[in-house]
């Protein structure tokens, strides 16, 4: 007998919603606000007892329109929207826009610019990495771990505080170099960070690598194997852990990557544990990188030598009627691109990131088309948790890290 | 029990394997295609063609076949004087080959429809998707072409440029409350999930 549900405008036969096979089967909505989705993620899961059968993921809550409202902006202005997409990894975005209209303009920030710029990404990728690392850890039921984890962050964003003046957002590269340099005695602290940083990362390690709690939940727990993850579109940390050293890095070198020692940590099983692994070792690496940087650090200009494209000093204002104009032109017009495409891909914290940026010859950029990484990973869900246990699927999105700001956009 | 902690050789060389292509595969696929097929010169260093809707298909297949395996992205853009309007613009990789190759496809707005590359590259089911909900540009025999960012009951494709920037109501002539510039104003006996839609009696929708 068919029973009819009336809720609202709506009318639903309960005989629709029945799944054909066994009678064990039953459907269940999993967020969208639900903590251990990382943000705001729905999953609809078809289980049978404890196994998931079939997971749907939906996407859109956090929909924000970025790539609209960039198009609305100025190129300089439009860096502070695009920067709030990968809200745990802003640098990356600014970074890779950033690098797009430069490739445009045919302009390349002098040697401390570059320098300075790859040593915040990569303290940008590290305080990612912890916050996933704590986050994960939460997930699975340690809850200290986030605490500690939380510390290396709040130091690195002590960092970009200082840079910059903002913590979590720093719209701090510009158009041919930087904001500004960065202030007196700052290299003095990034060195204190990275004493202190390979201390407070093993004791993370030290709680998890031999916990039994922690292997267990996350060995061969959602596993892709590399044609899977490839063709899903699957790129960064996840891609290596299925055994594919694909690194955008070292593949296409952008910002002088290629001037840089480091290697790529690449898992073997594909699973949550190798997952783990791979972001652990990359934190390491990107610390080598961050020493590098340090050491690569000279005096000297940060921006290009171009008044029509950066922003003249503000106490040559006071007495240069030139520099008055061009500040002025700068911030109601900003500057002209020329017309053109061009895609730059970067290795974000969670993988490929491309900006696919449109000019048409104006002021504002005609199209940003962004390829957020964790857009595809949520997509690549399904292929990791099917057959797994329910309560597996907690460990398994938190170890595909998807940032909700970048999926939806 | 200990963590086996590998360092592979990762794939280096994107450049030189851009060249290596430019040389073999782009002429191969230009006389192939002669008709629909067309090179668009750029300066950066990714490749272009420009692909006729019809042959997609058949380029696509061809891609495969010469190990283009990951299809990075798919976009849309609106290039609204000029006609045809659309393009949809394709990303693909190939690994570990490290070839990169950007295909442009142009739609006409009076059909605005591209065969679906999903069976091929699983990854494209998605963002097909996207390009729809934002465009309305439709792929042909995808399997569950639906709106995947915006509500199901939305009306009209926000990344059009004919799409005011601050949503389909700030076009109605109609009392203040009415083009509230953020919110649609909710009243009562409004029925469920009409967020940002023009009401019936403002003469709005399509």
């Amino acid at each position: 007998m068919s029973r009819i549900v009336q809720s609202g405008q709506y009318q639903l036969n309960v005989d629709d919603l029945k799944i054909a096979g066994s009678g064990d089967r039953m459907t269940l909505s999993i967020g969208p606000h639900h903590p251990s989705t990382h943000g705001v993620l729905r999953v609809i899961l078809e289980i049978e007892g404890e196994r998931i059968i079939k997971a749907t993921p939906e996407v859109g809550f956090l929909h924000t329109g970025i790539e609209k409202n960039a198009e609305h902006l100025t190129w300089t202005q439009a860096i502070t929207v695009l920067d709030r997409m990968d809200y745990l990894a802003p640098l990356s975005n600014n970074l890779g826009y950033v690098l797009a209209v430069e490739k445009l303009l045919g302009i390349e920030p002098p040697p401390r610019g570059r320098t300075i710029r790859i040593l915040l990404t990569e303290l940008q990728r590290i305080a990612s990495h912890a916050i996933w690392l704590g986050t994960t850890a939460l997930d699975i039921g340690s809850q200290s771990v986030l605490m500690y984890a939380f510390h290396i962050r709040e130091l690195i964003l002590d960092l970009f505080e200082e840079a910059s003046g903002a913590r979590m957002n720093p719209s701090y590269f510009r158009v041919g170099g930087l904001a500004e340099d960065v202030p007196e005695g700052f290299e003095e602290k990034v060195r204190a960070f990275l004493d202190e940083m390979p201390k407070r990362l093993k004791e993370i390690r030290t709680i998890l690598d031999k916990n039994p709690i922690w292997l267990d939940r996350l060995k061969g727990v959602g596993v892709i194997d590399a044609d899977r993850a490839l063709a899903l579109g699957v790129t960064g940390p996840n891609l290596r852990a299925s055994g594919v050293p694909y690194d955008v890095r070292k593949a296409y070198p952008y910002a002088g990557y290629d001037e840089y020692e480091f290697d790529v940590p690449v898992g073997e099983n594909g699973d949550s544990y190798d997952r783990y692994l791979v972001r652990v070792l990359e934190m390491m690496e990107s610390h080598r990188i961050c020493r590098q940087a340090l050491e690569r650090l000279e005096p000297g200009p940060v921006n290009v030598d171009d008044r029509k494209i950066v922003l003249p000093p503000k106490e040559e204002l006071r007495h240069s009627m030139e520099a008055l104009i061009h500040h002025f032109k700068l911030v109601s017009y900003g500057f002209d691109v020329p017309a053109g495409e061009v895609y730059q891909a970067l290795e974000s914290p969670r993988g490929e990131i491309g900006f696919y940026v449109v000019s048409n010859g104006k002021n504002k950029p005609w199209r940003v088309r962004v390829r957020g990484p964790a857009f595809y990973h949520v997509f690549a869900l399904p292929a990791m948790m099917e057959g797994a246990l329910l309560a597996d699927m907690v460990a398994v999105i938190a170890s595909a890290d998807p940032v909700f700001g970048e999926v939806d956009r | 029990m200990s963590p086996k902690e590998l360092y592979a050789r990762p794939y280096t060389g994107g450049a030189e394997a851009q060249e290596e292509m430019r040389r073999t595969l782009i002429p191969e696929l230009l006389r192939e295609f002669p008709d629909s097929v067309r090179e668009l010169e750029t300066p950066f260093d990714i490749a272009q063609l420009e692909v006729q809707p019809e042959a997609l298909r058949a380029v696509a297949v061809r891609l495969k076949e010469r190990g283009f395996n990951v299809l990075m992205d798919v976009g849309g853009v609106d290039y609204l004087p000029r006609t045809p309007r659309f393009e949809v613009v394709y990303h693909f990789v190939a690994i570990p080959g490290l070839w990169r190759l950007r295909l442009r496809v142009p739609v006409e707005e009076s059909a605005p429809e591209v065969p679906t590359l999903c069976d091929l590259w699983p990854s494209a089911e998605h963002a097909e998707r996207e390009v729809w909900d934002l465009f309305g540009i439709r792929f042909t025999d995808h399997p569950n072409l639906t709106r995947i960012l915006l509500p199901d009951n939305w009306v009209g494709h926000p990344l059009r440029k004919d799409y005011p920037l601050q949503g389909e109501r700030a076009k109605h002539m109609g009392p203040f409350s009415v083009r509230n510039r953020y919110h649609a104003p909710k009243r009562p006996g409004d029925p469920p999930g009409t967020c940002g839609l023009p009401r019936a009696d403002l003469g709005g929708g399509d």
